[in-house]
């Protein structure tokens, strides 16, 4: 577990020194919720039309952000043969999973708190239960970081693998969208944690499971 | 592999055999379906004895996948990656026309064709997924290593699949329930009668049968193209 963290530390600092992923990736979901914002743009007055669309609206561009930062996050590794040395590590292989896992999702936790304030703002709205939107985002990102981190690790040495991730990881995040959107829609209308419990459950179950998975196949992506 | 090309040709044969008694059984041997106040319905049903064994054959092709995925992390033999590779081709067609009878019954029963309902829309990620996976396995060029890549996407895809049914469930269930006690009211649903279950079990038969055969050929056809591949290289 603190191999992990060495790990995920090390990702942070090269990531900080430059930000440039970070950066790209905020850029990249303001710029979904404005095209958003823009299109919807005649049914933005109507409070119950808006409070239908911005969920989806937030985790489109939360899922879109996360992708672009996923396909760079083994990507990077390869140039200068980071990733021999990674693999070279005393470490469990798991371990590295663990770290880049935990990695990706600070970075992802930092777009998120950068975004939703956007989405306020051009959505005309307002968060009645901070705490519970803070625990839905966390958890579902948490599921899609999962699955994207194995991904990412998966398709790097596909030959389109910039294109190959999204293609991969839709359809498998389904199971993430679906409750962390309807999650999302109910916490911000009535604001109670009791209303979302089966969707919070699910999107636990999801966590566990893949990050379960992932952790024990996850050798046989960079093995060559 | 498997088979030598006899006993392939074999069950090919009595596949052939049974899907036509199957399909006979459908339209001719099917007593007319009455509703409650015993007005004859229209034959639109008659699609289910399709569609049931359609679908149950595309969840056994996805297991058949992963299993050899699983097969396929633990030994990395070419056979297990052929047999994923057959099985995930054939379910993607099959999972294709799931959503296809599905659709056809569905406008001539509720309407329209397609609504956002549990089992439909995991009938879609499931095809998805498997486009997905062939996707995956032809973006890699090396033969060894596209095996292990679409094993572990094998693998990772089928446990998506429950979860997806279970995350879509949260939103309203319409599709009919042919087994257990919930059906939806009287309008209908249950599957009750031996000349309904033995066509029911017929076509099942005859889909999974047809299912295996494809897979066989499938699977020796990918034989054939490394022989190919084998004699190029060798007149070189």
């Amino acid at each position: 577990m603190l191999r992990s963290l060495h790990i995920a530390a090390k990702d942070l600092r090269t990531e900080f020194r430059t930000k440039q992923m970070l950066n790209s990736m905020v850029i990249f979901s303001v710029q979904v919720i404005v095209i958003f914002s823009i299109s919807f743009g005649d049914l933005l007055g109507q409070k119950d039309i808006v409070d239908r669309l911005a969920p989806g609206v937030l985790w489109i561009a939360f899922i879109f952000a996360g992708t672009l930062g996923l396909s760079r996050s083994f990507a990077s590794e390869i140039e200068n043969g980071c990733l021999e040395g990674l693999k070279l590590c005393p470490v469990d292989r798991g371990a590295i999973y663990t770290g880049k896992t935990i990695s990706n999702s600070l970075i992802m936790f930092a777009v998120e708190i950068l975004t939703v304030p956007v989405l306020i703002v051009l959505f005309n709205y307002n968060i009645q239960n901070v705490a519970g939107l803070a625990l839905i985002i966390i958890l579902g990102t948490l599921g899609f970081i999962t699955v994207g981190t194995l991904l990412s690790a998966l398709t790097v040495n596909t030959r389109t693998r910039e294109i190959m991730l999204p293609i991969l990881l839709l359809p498998l995040v389904i199971p993430v969208i679906i409750p962390a959107i309807m999650a999302t829609g109910k916490i911000m209308v009535e604001g109670d944690i009791s209303d979302i419990s089966s969707e919070l459950r699910l999107l636990i179950v999801y966590d566990l499971i893949f990050f379960a998975v992932g952790h024990l196949i996850f050798e046989y992506t960079i093995q060559d | 592999m498997f088979l030598d090309s006899k006993k392939e040709k074999m069950i090919a044969a009595v596949t052939g055999v049974v899907m036509l008694l199957a399909i006979w059984m459908v339209f001719f041997y099917l007593p007319e379906m009455r509703s409650g106040s015993g007005e004859i319905l229209d034959s639109s049903f008659r699609i289910f004895y399709f569609h049931l064994p359609i679908a149950f054959t595309s969840y056994l092709a996805f297991f058949v996948v992963f299993i050899a995925s699983i097969c396929q992390l633990r030994r990395s033999s070419r056979k297990w990656d052929v047999v994923a590779l057959s099985a995930a081709e054939v379910g993607v067609v099959f999972a294709f026309l799931v959503l296809v009878t599905g659709s056809i019954w569905a406008k001539a029963t509720w309407g329209w064709y397609w609504i956002w309902e549990p089992r439909l829309t995991t009938s879609l990620v499931l095809l998805l997924v498997y486009l997905a996976y062939l996707m995956l396995r032809q973006a890699v060029e090396e033969p060894e290593s596209r095996a292990r890549i679409a094993a572990v996407f094998g693998i990772i895809g089928f446990v998506s699949v429950p979860l997806s049914f279970l995350s879509v469930r949260l939103w309203r269930s319409a599709h009919p329930l042919m087994f257990g006690g919930s059906t939806y009211g009287s309008s209908g649903g249950g599957l009750e009668g031996t000349s309904l279950q033995l066509t029911l079990l017929v076509n099942l038969i005859a889909f999974v049968l047809l299912f295996v055969t494809m897979v066989f050929y499938r699977i020796r056809n990918e034989e054939m193209k490394e022989e190919i591949d084998h004699m190029h290289i060798s007149r070189y």
